[in-house]
């Protein structure tokens, strides 16, 4: 060979390799070791405790609440969403007029297309503050508006929204949902345009009915988008952090009220930054880890199933 | 404007602009045939929802033409006066600063990405040698774990980096970039990495063989093949990279007031709205995020098939 394989494999490598292992890798492995430790975060002398911190952790009635809220958000956040963004990406694909060209989509479905999707390119902290704006606690906000136009309430008894024990969390959770709806919504329709149109005429020609083929030949062959895009909103549920912080009421990192909208990022967050807890943060973010990692081998073996190809 | 008449005609006049967008001129909407009834039920929902995405986005940049009092009176409050009062107060506060701290930190680290994702993606894609597969599945494990996990050694880390070498520790424009990178290389790889893959061997062969080096093979021929896998990891990095907002609010925490204010845009927001709960400048907070949203908008609207497909594509691989 006249070009020498190793210095270039090796001089493409170092870099890249270096500087993940310092910044990314190294971190995380301190991560779990600290976990063990009843480190206070600023000075550096720790004490080895064990697993003092997870027991400590299992004890505590505001993780096991943030616990529960994160679980809530991992069941109901990528339900709604993916629901939701079937049945816009089923009227866009296929609600338009049969005609003799079997299904179509609707008019404007590229207009529908650009509109829903645009929440996912607004920074999280746009997101917050639009919506801080829309929950305001006075007659001043959007959603108090529309409730007092809808002679719901009057001007003097507004709804508290965010700040509410019960629905506060609910609150986060449907900003999660307005602004991922699109993107799921256009992953489908790209899913959903790449299945053959013949199966459908084929199918309407034998009599299916629209829902016949959606249950039949869309789902399934959509089954794949379904399962990569549970994953991606598991993941978003477990990542509520800036929303919660902001929007939720709470001294430090939001989580109020009363630990009620709380999630176990906002609480790690407080933990270390203001109490001074590192140790016990850490342990938090190895529970957290380990939820995320359970989560990714249940999705990888759910979803190994025969791929198949038009 | 009375508050009523415009929760009410939203909604139609919404419907009716969208439905009545002809995309093919001259061909009437027929609601005989088969589809017209779930035609009209599904121009319904679409429009409903382009509604709730719209109407909101609509009612801040109304706010940031109103005053304070008009804000707090009634959400249906229309604007007195058309003045851009409020964004240039918005821009003072440091809007301008924060767009600009933000354009640095994406533009090295974008650059960063890029080229270090795609050369390490490319090495351990078309290159045999020992401890490959380790190297690989090591950067794909990183994309598993949750950030937070690192969070507090990180701070720590960059904490003490900064007394090293100055310029590279917290609330320094070169400790976040490098940071941005390195948690950004595990998609890049694994995206990158079965792109390339895909990629035909033959027209590499013919320059190999034509005597170039492994190196400009790389640069003059696999990444101009590789376009449009850039492409779609390039925009997923932007957004990911743009839409941070943990990473900055550990790291660009300025030392003492002295300390110049770093803040990215999305943290340098966050604050002011946090500050003006006691200023209460609404209009300013309102009109701060107009600017904000504005080029997004922009970007997207002009690059929107690229923005979708690049997205889609790298979240099914």
């Amino acid at each position: 060979m006249r070009h020498r394989k190793t210095p270039f494999i090796f001089g493409f490598l170092v870099v890249p390799v270096v500087l993940y292992i310092f910044l990314v890798i190294w971190p995380y492995a301190q991560t779990f070791g600290y976990s063990l430790t009843d480190w206070p975060g600023a000075a550096p002398p720790r004490k080895f405790v064990g697993l003092d911190n997870y027991v400590a952790l299992f004890k505590d009635s505001a993780f096991l609440s943030a616990l529960q809220h994160n679980l809530l958000l991992l069941i109901v956040l990528p339900l709604v969403t993916i629901l939701l963004a079937l049945f816009f990406a089923f009227m866009l694909n296929v609600g338009g007029k049969s005609g003799t060209g079997g299904v179509q989509g609707v008019r404007g479905s590229a207009f529908y297309k650009v509109v829903f999707f645009f929440p996912q390119v607004l920074s999280v902290a746009i997101l917050s503050m639009l919506f801080q704006g829309m929950y305001r606690t006075d007659k001043g906000g959007l959603l108090n508006g529309i409730v007092i136009a809808l002679g719901l309430t009057d001007e003097q008894h507004p709804w508290d929204w965010t700040t509410n024990p019960t629905f506060g969390l609910w609150c986060v959770m449907a900003v999660l949902i307005w602004s991922s709806v699109g993107f799921y919504l256009v992953l489908f329709s790209a899913a959903m345009q790449s299945i053959p149109k013949d199966i459908y005429e084929a199918a309407m020609l034998d009599g299916a009915k629209r829902g016949t083929t959606f249950f039949k030949i869309t789902l399934p062959l959509l089954w794949e988008s379904i399962q990569t895009a549970w994953v991606y909103l598991a993941i978003v549920a477990m990542d509520a952090f800036a929303l919660v912080s902001t929007m939720t009421p709470g001294s430090y990192y939001g989580g109020g009220p009363d630990h009620h909208s709380e999630i176990m990022a906002t609480l790690l967050m407080r933990n270390f930054i203001t109490f001074g807890k590192a140790g016990y943060a850490c342990a938090m973010g190895v529970v957290i880890f380990f939820i995320t990692l359970v989560l990714s081998v249940v999705s990888l073996r759910v979803s190994r199933r025969d791929k198949i190809e038009f | 404007m009375s508050t009523n008449t415009d929760a009410t005609t939203g909604i139609p006049a919404q419907r009716a602009s969208t439905a009545d967008k002809p995309r093919k001129p001259g061909k009437e909407q027929r609601f005989a045939d088969g589809g017209g009834v779930l035609n009209v039920f599904s121009h319904g929902f679409l429009a409903l929802w382009a509604v709730l995405i719209i109407g909101p986005l609509v009612w801040i940049i109304l706010g940031s033409f109103k005053n304070n009092k008009e804000i707090g009176d009634s959400a249906w409050s229309w604007p007195s006066h058309w003045g851009f009062g409020a964004f240039s107060r918005a821009w003072d506060k440091g809007i301008g600063d924060f767009f600009l701290n933000t354009l640095i930190v994406l533009a090295g680290s974008l650059t960063l990405t890029m080229l270090l994702g795609s050369m390490a993606a490319y090495v351990l894609a078309r290159y045999e040698f020992r401890g490959n597969r380790i190297i690989f599945y090591f950067f794909v494990a990183g994309a598993m774990f949750p950030v937070y996990l690192a969070l507090v050694p990180l701070f720590f880390m960059m904490k003490n980096l900064g007394t090293v070498i100055p310029w590279l520790g917290l609330n320094q424009y070169a400790g976040l970039i490098l940071v941005y990178t390195a948690y950004s290389l595990p998609f890049t790889v694994f995206f990158l990495h079965s792109f390339f893959r895909s990629l035909p061997s033959a027209v590499h062969e013919a320059a190999m063989i034509d005597g170039c080096s492994h190196t400009r093979a790389f640069f003059q021929v696999m990444v101009p093949m590789a376009k449009s896998g850039l492409i779609s990891v390039f925009i997923f990095n932007v957004l990911g990279q743009w839409n941070q907002y943990l990473l900055p609010l550990t790291l660009m925490q300025q030392k003492s007031s002295s300390d110049p204010d770093h803040s990215m845009l999305a943290q340098g927001l966050m604050n002011l709205a946090q500050q003006s709960g006691y200023a209460s400048d609404f209009p300013g907070l309102f009109a701060g995020m107009t600017i904000a949203m504005l080029p997004v908008l922009v970007v997207y609207l002009s690059f929107q098939r690229q923005v979708q497909a690049g997205l889609t594509s790298a979240t099914l691989k």
